[in-house]
This record gives C-alpha cells, sequence and structure tokens, in this order.
C-alpha cells in the first residue's frame, strides 16, 4: 500500500534477541552503579519509554531480589513546542501513572530514543512537579546523535549515528506486535 | 510500522462553541485528553507549565459560581494568566457594545474568551469577529458545552462507555442549554435520551431533536442508567408553566420514594446549583447514587483540558497559516 514509498530504505538494526540482552546489561549497569541500601524506582516516559522501563523494571525486580517501582510519566503538558508544533503529528494529553512517592528514591528514568534531549528536559520539569528525588538517573535503549540541549545519558544501550533526515523507530512486541529498532 | 503515528487523531479547532457540529471521536478526544489532566489536582505541586504566558478572559455576562471558578482555576493550573471581568464592574455598564469590548480584550493580546452571555449565538458572533479563540461558557438557550462535556466524563468514568445506556434528562427542558449541550453528548456517543417534564417545559422544536419524550417520570424511572436532574431557572420562567411548586415537585421531582423504583446503581445528576426539596430531595441529592460533586470535580479536568486544546488548535492553524504563505512568497 505504500508503493510511492519504496524507496524509502529500511534497515533493522536491532532484533528482538538483540534488544533483550541490551536491557539486561541495561539492568545490570544500573545495579553495580548503585550504591546497595538506595531505594530505586523506574519510570519510563510515555509511550516507548514505558514499555522499556516495565521490563527494566523486571529485570531490576529480579536481580535484586526485591520489588522496584515502576511509573509512567505523561510529558505532553511540559513539552516545549506547544506553541510551535513540531513534525506531523499532535502530542496528546495521557495520564501520568506514578503510584508511589518520588520523593528521596533515585528515579531510573527509561525513554527509548534520547535524540535532541527536549523529551528528557520536559521529563525532569514533570519530575520535579511530583516531588523531590534524591538523583535521576537517564537511562536509554538507544542514544542517536544530534543534541540540542546538554543533556546526557547515565545508561546506554546502544549508539547510533544516522543523518537528521532518517528516523530511528524502536518498536516493541506490547505496542508495535514486534521488537526491532529500524533506521528509515 | 510506523502505521500508529499516520493514523493518530488531531485537534484541529481552535474554538469550542458548542457540541452539536462535533463529531463523536472529537468528543471523545476531549474526554481523553480531560482523563490526562485529572492527576495535576490531586499532586502537591497543582500546576503545570502548559499555557505559560497565555491570557484567558472569563468575560461573564451572566452570574456564575461553578463555571467562573472552575474555568478560572482551570487556566491557573495550566500557568495561564486569567483575567476575570463581570458585568456589572465594567465599561458594558456604560453602554460600551459586545463587539467593542471584545475588539478592546482582543487589542490588549487575550489568546483565549471563555464568555458566558444571555443571548444564545455570542461565541459564535465573536468567533468570527475576534483572533482569540473563544470557548462557549453557555449562551442563551443553546448550549453549554463544558457542563455537557462534564456530565459524558462523569457517566464514561462510572460506566466505562454510554453506549446503550438509557439517560433521562428530566424538568425545565425549554430554558436550559445544559439539556441541548447534554442531548448532543449523549446521543453521539451512543446512548438513549429521553426528555422528561411538564409540555409546558418542552422545548417547542422537540421532534427535531434525537430523543424521546416523555411527561411522566414514573413512566420511566424503573429503566433508567442515568437521571439529569435540571435545575427549575425561576429567573427565565415567563409565565406559570406549572400550577404550583408543590405540584412539580410531586410530578418530576427525584424523592426518596421515587428513588426505591429505579435501578440499584442508577447515577444521579445535576448541573448545580440545586433547589433543594424541588426538583430533587436532600436525601438523593447527598445519597450514594449521587455524583453532583463529582460532576463538580471532573469539570475542573475537562475545562483544563478544552483551554488546552483550543490553544492547541490555534497553534496548529498557525502553523498552516504559515507554511502556505511560505509556499505563496
Amino acid at each position: 500500500m505504500k508503493l510511492l514509498y519504496s524507496a524509502t530504505i529500511m534497515k533493522i538494526i536491532l532484533d528482538s534477541n538483540k534488544i533483550d540482552k541490551i536491557i539486561t546489561d541495561l539492568a545490570k549497569s544500573i545495579v553495580s552503579a548503585m550504591p546497595k541500601q538506595v531505594e530505586l524506582a523506574v519510570i519510563g516516559i510515555r509511550s516507548r519509554g514505558e514499555i522499556l522501563g516495565q521490563r527494566l523494571g523486571a529485570k531490576l525486580s529480579e536481580i535484586l531480589e526485591k520489588d522496584v517501582p515502576c511509573g509512567t510519566l505523561d510529558i505532553t503538558l511540559y513539552r516545549d513546542d506547544i506553541n510551535d508544533p513540531q513534525g506531523q503529528g499532535q502530542p496528546q494529553v495521557r495520564s501520568t501513572e506514578i503510584g508511589f512517592n518520588i520523593d528521596d528514591k533515585i528515579i531510573i528514568l527509561a525513554d527509548d530514543v534520547l535524540h535532541t534531549g527536549r523529551s528528557t528536559r520536559a521529563a525532569m520539569d514533570a519530575l520535579i512537579d511530583l516531588g523531590r528525588p534524591q538523583a535521576i538517573k537517564l537511562a536509554v535503549l538507544i542514544d542517536r546523535l544530534g543534541r540540542e540541549f546538554p543533556i546526557q545519558a547515565d545508561f546506554v544501550g546502544h549508539k547510533v549515528d544516522v543523518p537528521t533526515d532518517e528516523s530511528v523507530q524502536v518498536n516493541f512486541v506490547e505496542s508495535d506486535g514486534e521488537d526491532q529498532v529500524i533506521v528509515e | 510500522m510506523a502505521m500508529q503515528k499516520k493514523n493518530q487523531f488531531v485537534w484541529k479547532r481552535k474554538h469550542l462553541l458548542g457540541l452539536r457540529n462535533l463529531r463523536p471521536e472529537e468528543i471523545e478526544h476531549i474526554l481523553d485528553t480531560a482523563a490526562g489532566f485529572e492527576q495535576i489536582s490531586t499532586r502537591s505541586i497543582k500546576k503545570a507549565p502548559t499555557l505559560r504566558g497565555k491570557v484567558v478572559v472569563n468575560l461573564f455576562f451572566e452570574d456564575s459560581t461553578r463555571t467562573r471558578i472552575s474555568f478560572a482555576l482551570a487556566a491557573n493550573r495550566l500557568s495561564a494568566d486569567v483575567i476575570d471581568f463581570t458585568k456589572k464592574s465594567s465599561s458594558v455598564s456604560k453602554g460600551e457594545t459586545l463587539l467593542d469590548t471584545a475588539k478592546n480584550l482582543e487589542a490588549m493580546g487575550i489568546d483565549t474568551v471563555v464568555i458566558r452571555h444571555s443571548a444564545g449565538g455570542v461565541p459564535k458572533f465573536l468567533s468570527k469577529n475576534i483572533s482569540s479563540s473563544v470557548v462557549n461558557a453557555g449562551d442563551g438557550f443553546d448550549e453549554h458545552p463544558t457542563q455537557a462535556l462534564l456530565d459524558v466524563y462523569t457517566i464514561r468514568q462510572m460506566r466505562g462507555s454510554l453506549k446503550g445506556l438509557k439517560i433521562a434528562i428530566v424538568g425545565d427542558i425549554a430554558h436550559s442549554r445544559v439539556a441541548r449541550s447534554d442531548i448532543w453528548a449523549m446521543t453521539k456517543l451512543g446512548a438513549e435520551v429521553t426528555l422528561v417534564g411538564p409540555p409546558t417545559l418542552m422545548p417547542a422544536a422537540v421532534k427535531q431533536l434525537p430523543v424521546r419524550v416523555s411527561y411522566s417520570l414514573d413512566d420511566i424511572i424503573e429503566e433508567l442508567d442515568v437521571i439529569n436532574m435540571l435545575r427549575i431557572q425561576f429567573e427565565r420562567l415567563g409565565s406559570n408553566p406549572f400550577p404550583s411548586v408543590k405540584e412539580y415537585s410531586h410530578y418530576f421531582g427525584l424523592t426518596v420514594e421515587r428513588m426505591k423504583r429505579a435501578k440499584d446503581d442508577i447515577i444521579v445528576m445535576h448541573p448545580g446549583p440545586i433547589n433543594r426539596g424541588l426538583e430533587i430531595e436532600s436525601e438523593v441529592a447527598d445519597g450514594k447514587n449521587s455524583v453532583i460533586l463529582q460532576q463538580v470535580k471532573n469539570g475542573l479536568a475537562v475545562r483544563m483540558a478544552v483551554l488546552f486544546l483550543v490553544n492547541q488548535g490555534a497553534a496548529m492553524r498557525q502553523k498552516v497559516k504559515a507554511k502556505s504563505q511560505k509556499r505563496k512568497a
């Protein structure tokens, strides 16, 4: 049905096995970087970051042998492009679902792709309106070059450098039917 | 693969004038958006920076408690600057026309005008004459869209969906803009609406509305999932539509006795302000089936959503306009 666009080259850069291994490694490096007694919680940025967050939370709970609370953050109200919409779509407000107090916890902020850094900025502002965590650490599946803000991730799954006119799309079973990372 | 993005709904409206012309998916979109705003009111910092630098003016030519405060609070929670205008303390009392008042406000850089007026059609008139977004907070006997939105939001919250629900709107339909907006919202979302009241309080053109009409509450009370009791608007009643208040209560009031015949889980609604003991008995208004205060609470989330969306819609239009100007140049 999309014959017109068939000239676009689509490249799968990560498959489901690789993605799973990366998330496991992310969880391991988070655990080894954190002091033992610390209270950890994972908060994913809607929508793909939410799924990454849940998977990361499950792995962390497994390794630490205790329940690591997970939540979902909707950053739409904190975006910087409400008055100047970017791209084709329109951001939609959905609910933030964090069923625990974030005060004094170390929050692992999870997102699928770190690119310009603007989402992370919005997420940090949204988080501190909810409380005062001891620290916020950023964990991303893909670190794509092209930062516009002075923001870097603490835990990176996979680094890519693609031209600005190409997009990096992370697909998850839960939202897209299969696990893969595509550049197109 | 990126299918999801392409099917995404895009809100394009700059004004909210009524619900009559909205598509069901637009109404659903407002409700979905409102759900995202609920959480702001429950946390310690009850504010988001979304409409920072925007100015909202509450232009109320008629009295209001709930709606005016709700809109002001909604705008405040989104960090907009709010200006409250009431007829009594303004130049309107010196004879300034509506359009002049609005043009002056526009000249001061108002982004959104929330207007209530005793004449139907005023919000639409304004939207055609000024560049700000216009939100209808009640116009004459025409519409009161945000009240109906919070009504359907509350029902959806309780039941998940309005599809197939039997809803009665009871009382002074003729003078009720809430009833009109409710009819559009509820039927568009799939509910069956029956208007109940004395023939003297039915609108003249009731046959043109997508509703059933009943002149007896007792005939239908047993089958209802939701009952919305309207206020008898004494300030608008010209003639004597019913012999006495007591007689009205007897036939159309929601009494404890009548509630015994209703479904156990019937949802009892009222847009406020309540005439206790007239259209609804106090025990029912404060009873377990009543969602009257929940409606007020939800009104805040719904109005935040509406203020957000009309600003988002205005920004989308601005973008399209800028693009087409670029193309011409």
